[in-house]
């Protein structure tokens, strides 16, 4: 199989290391302890000094599973101690977004430790981008698995110490058909932004009269109102034709295809879960009506006016499937 | 002419707190605080007050005012929906309701801590999915992250610059224009801080086609004022300033800022609607007006305008404006204040301040000779607009 040409873009990433992200405290005995009340973890070795001073350490260590926890931004989202790096080592993701991949999993994350860490121990780690898959189909829907290899050092004036190395690899990917319908679903069965780690997208208020349009996406039909007494179509839908006043509606389905009418490409804010620059375009179906949608696998700087589009359907959050519109090349 | 409401009711006092980023007060103090001061500036004593009108989003209600002020016998009052295309609305419910009697004194007000308090650039409009219509119309464009009044106003400037070949730098020129006025404004956020076209081509793009010098910056404040008849206008303190014409504008297709299934989306037909029935009441056209305040929350939006009042043709406001007639010493001097761009985004309501002080004659930036003055509201939404006069 031969891939695809802006591949090559990704690829290049691949072995690239990013800069240092420290740790904002040293190991120390407050956070051990806080930690291992969490995780409901009683082994006095990390805790009682009495019992670790009769241990083979003589002293007090760190679990070695907060080798992590010691170098994560804490409550505020890329707030990184002073010398951190601001490189983003997950720009691979982005390139693979822009490309139509909008939905990631992780799929492992493998700690190795080379040893016990002490009280007073200054970390940091790199991160590396070890391999990034051929395109590979699973259950969830195809796209390209990404490997990175996050090595922990501990600071030390002899030379930095390697303590330690995380291996995460994720599956970006674009999502297989999905089974949701949002038909006479109730507000009680809809996700719950709150009992999530990830913010989901806004989900949109459906009614009565609009609910066979976002029935169609699940099922990946574009479906288009009509009016059954004066034939025209209209979007978006409403509970009469804005042309003749009949209740008497039903709905065609559009082969989805237009262009672009007009265009912008957000930058600011950046708000979750959007990716920026997230390009949304105006679209005139060759159906003669508008509708506005996000755009995948488009050259920004190459947007403009009058660029032929199809729609394509994506799949978000498990239950929200969107019509976005990819360019049509060629 | 309209001679029911033209020339009926005067603007007699104006009032307004400092705009700010932070008031560190609550809106019903920054309310109070102006629309007493408007009553002071009148000459007006508070109890004879028995009228209010302001527009939505303000959150300040005029029962909590009216009681404040000690109002006894209150017989107007009025809320126009829609934001800042409802600005001029109120003094256009206080005129009629002054032109036919129904009340002697209405104040009308603004008073928000939109920028402290919750701002609407932030792109989280607390977006539910229950199936009230404002949810299902967003649900349309929140799910794509297409959630910014920016990036609404960007579909539109898009499709004018691709149909009539105006450019980002016509955008910057408005800026630039709008900027100079308020360096010489002492209660502009931008006093002293004139920026070049050159500072516009370089700032950040926000939503493109707009870029940081396009947007306005969100703001706490308040302003009100005071309306009551022609004839008793002429025995108060200050120089009356008549309501010469106001109305309130939709057209066809209208939305609320996404109107983009309309045929043509280059135009803003509802301002279209709003400048006909302003000529028609005050029997003035384009050539009448001396200076202007054009609805700047963002710069593409001042050049629809411009073409929807007769100042330039459809698609050439941007040679009106590459010729500088919304400048400085131009033909038509578009908002001496600074605009919403460089004095505050009080939503349209300081503009109208303006326009009263240019009446006056009091404007920092006066210009001369001014006899009638122009005043839109907000634009992609319903709207409204104002025709002011000394005479």
């Amino acid at each position: 199989m031969s891939e695809y040409d802006w591949l090559s873009e990704v690829r290049a990433l691949v072995g690239r290391e990013y800069g240092r992200v420290y740790a904002w405290d040293e190991v120390n005995p407050m956070m051990v302890r806080q930690w291992c009340e969490v995780m409901g973890i009683e082994n006095p070795l990390y805790t009682d000094p009495e019992y670790a001073k009769q241990s083979e350490f003589g002293e007090l260590v760190a679990p070695p599973a907060m080798l992590q926890p010691w170098c994560l931004e804490g409550l505020h989202m890329n707030n990184y101690p002073p010398g951190s790096t601001d490189e983003n080592p997950y720009e691979v993701l982005g390139l693979l977004e822009q490309q139509g991949y909008p939905s990631v999993v992780a799929v492992n994350s493998e700690l190795n430790f080379e040893r016990y860490l002490r009280m007073g121990e200054k970390l940091y780690y790199t991160t590396i981008i070890k391999e990034v898959s051929e395109e590979k189909t699973t259950a969830l829907g195809t796209g390209f698995f990404v490997t990175q290899i996050m090595p922990f050092y501990s600071v030390k004036e002899a030379g930095d110490e390697k303590v330690g190395e995380l291996l995460f690899r994720v599956f970006k990917f674009r999502p297989a058909h999905s089974k949701a319908s949002f038909e006479n679903k109730s507000a009680a069965e809809k996700p719950d932004a709150t009992k999530t780690d990830a913010i989901p997208r806004p989900y949109p208020g459906i009614s009565d009269d609009t609910r066979f349009f976002w029935d169609g996406c699940a099922k990946h039909e574009l479906r288009i109102q009509h009016c059954k007494s004066c034939d025209a179509l209209q979007h978006p839908p409403a509970p009469v034709c804005s042309h003749c006043q009949s209740f008497d509606l039903d709905y065609k389905v559009s082969a989805g295809t237009g262009e672009i009418y007009s265009f912008v490409v957000m930058h600011y804010p950046e708000v979750p879960p959007f990716d920026y620059p997230n390009p949304i375009g105006l679209i005139e179906l060759d159906d003669g009506v508008r509708m506005i949608a996000g755009l995948v696998g488009v050259n920004i700087s190459e947007l403009e006016i009058g660029q032929r589009v199809e729609v394509e359907f994506t799949s978000f959050d498990d239950d929200l499937v969107l019509p976005l519109f990819r360019s049509k090349s060629g | 002419m309209n001679e029911l409401i033209s020339n009926k009711a005067a603007i007699v006092g104006v009032g307004a707190t400092e705009f700010s980023k932070n008031s560190g007060r609550t809106e019903l103090r920054l309310a109070m605080e102006a629309t007493l001061a408007a009553l002071e500036d009148a000459g007006i004593d508070p109890s004879e007050v028995d009228g209010f009108s302001s527009y939505s989003v303000d959150k300040v209600p005029d029962y909590e005012i009216a009681r404040l002020l000690g109002s006894k016998e209150v017989k107007f009052f009025s809320q126009v929906p829609h934001g800042g295309g409802g600005a001029c609305g109120p003094l256009m419910h206080a005129a009629m309701a002054v032109a036919t009697g129904v009340a002697k004194t209405v104040v009308v007000y603004r008073a928000m801590n939109e920028r402290s308090w919750y701002r609407f650039g932030s792109g989280n409009y607390g977006f539910g999915d229950s199936p009230t219509f404002d949810n299902v119309n967003y649900g349309w464009y929140m799910p794509h992250g297409f959630h910014t009044p920016a990036a609404w106003v960007g579909m539109f400037a898009k499709r004018y610059m691709h149909t009539y070949g105006a450019t980002c730098e016509d955008f910057g020129r408005v800026a630039v224009a709008v900027r100079d006025f308020a360096a010489t404004n002492p209660n502009a956020f931008f006093y002293d801080k004139p920026i070049t076209l050159e500072d516009h081509q370089n700032s950040r793009w926000i939503c493109e086609p707009l870029r940081l010098l396009d947007c306005c910056q969100e703001s706490d404040g308040a302003v009100a004022m005071v309306i009551t008849s022609a004839d008793r206008a002429k025995d108060l303190k200050q120089k009356p300033v008549l309501i010469k014409a106001g109305s309130q504008g939709m057209a066809e297709g209208q939305q609320v800022m996404t109107s983009y299934y309309r045929e043509d989306i280059t135009g803003l037909p509802e301002m279209g609607v709003v400048a006909r029935e302003l000529y028609h009441q005050s029997g003035l056209g384009p050539d009448d007006i001396q200076t202007a305040v054009i609805y700047d929350h963002f710069t593409p939006f001042v050049l629809p305008q411009l073409e929807e009042f007769g100042f330039a043709k459809r698609g050439e406001a941007k040679d009106f404006i590459r010729a500088g007639e919304h400048a400085r010493g131009g033909r038509l001097p578009i908002n001496t204040n600074g605009g919403q761009l460089g004095e505050a985004y009080i939503h349209g309501m300081n503009g109208i301040a303006e326009a009263v002080r240019q009446v006056r004659g009091t404007s920092v930036n006066q210009v001369d000779d001014v006899e009638n003055v122009l005043v839109t509201a907000g634009t992609g939404v319903p709207t409204s607009g104002l025709i002011l006069s000394g005479s």
